[in-house]
């Protein structure tokens, strides 16, 4: 059993420091990552392997901005699934290729959702279109859809900064 | 939108997929696409100025790091929403912050690596002038994390 905060190195904190900065489009990236870091090149991509196959890294990868590359409606869907069949709703809903984020969570008080769907399409009509027919195909006809009117903060995470 | 070749979108298919691990990453992905490392390191660079690539980044998996996260929903005075956004986003662990439609105007979500300090930062967002009301909404399952967009 994982022991929360208490199993990663110091070594492990100085990899993880410098993969949140800014990734160098340059021929050999991982050199410059792991003089950030005060180890070597090879050092740093055992590292990275290794935090790959221990799952601390999930991905690495490009990240883009969405309206940008056509994608410029999003939503976050709110769904009120029945407690029994929320793990098959769930996992249905997630398939979705228009379905980036899928978590349950818990309700309050007059809050009944407990699914959470974030929704990309090209259009809030689109985002609306998609929403019936996830609800349709899986029977959840009680949902809230929680558009953005604007963003505050988008960052990711700095771990082990503070 | 238009300005993407048909080069450029399955570079960034490929990148968002995964980034090689290796001592010459481009180089890699070139050789994927048929291509060199020189015309997909000016490609990336050319991606990233003209505001389409946001980053190369990586994905870590906060709880491994010992990390919980949360999602938080305010009911926000429509003129206090200014201070109370920015109140939040002096938080570290307060990745995302978004206005919304709704009752519950206000959507954040926090990273923490203690309850105690969850449970402080909470204490101090709905103590704010202009809050009154707050939900924490504590996921048990992620069933899908995975922002990829297939781009044609």
């Amino acid at each position: 059993m994982m022991q929360p905060g208490k199993k990663v190195s110091e070594l492990d904190k100085n990899v993880i420091r410098a993969l949140q900065g800014d990734f160098p489009l340059v021929e050999e990236p991982y050199k410059e990552l792991a003089a950030r870091a005060g180890v070597s090149e090879e050092v740093f991509l055992a590292r990275v392997k290794e935090m790959t196959e221990q799952k601390m890294i999930r991905k690495m990868g490009a990240v883009l901005r969405h309206r940008e590359v056509g994608f410029s409606a999003n939503v976050l869907c709110a769904w009120a699934v029945p407690p029994e069949r929320l793990d098959e709703v769930a996992k249905a809903m997630a398939t979705s290729a228009s379905v980036s984020h899928c978590y349950d969570r818990n309700v309050a008080p007059g809050w009944p959702y407990n699914l959470y769907t974030m929704i990309h399409a090209h259009s809030r009509a689109e985002c609306e279109q998609i929403a019936d027919c996830l609800g349709r195909e899986n029977h959840v006809s009680r949902r809230v859809m929680l558009y953005s009117k604007k963003e505050w903060k988008k960052t990711s995470m700095q771990y082990f900064s503070e | 939108m238009t300005e993407l070749t048909t080069f450029d979108k399955a570079l960034l298919n490929l990148l968002q997929g995964n980034l090689p691990v290796c001592s010459r990453p481009f180089a890699e992905l070139a050789a994927q696409l048929g291509t060199d490392e020189a015309t997909v390191l000016t490609r990336l660079r050319w991606l990233k100025q003209a505001g389409y690539l946001r980053r190369i980044g990586t994905f870590f998996n906060s709880a491994r790091l010992g990390y919980a996260g949360t999602l938080v929903a305010l009911q926000v005075d429509e003129d206090h929403m200014q201070s109370v956004a920015e109140a939040v986003n002096q938080y570290v662990g307060a990745t995302h912050n978004y206005e919304r439609e709704g009752e519950y105007n206000l959507w954040f979500t926090l990273l923490t690596q203690t309850p105690e300090q969850e449970r402080t930062i909470l204490r101090e967002v709905r103590a704010l002038p202009g809050v009154h009301g707050m939900m924490n909404l504590k996921s048990r399952k992620k069933y899908k994390i995975n922002v990829q967009f297939k781009l044609r």
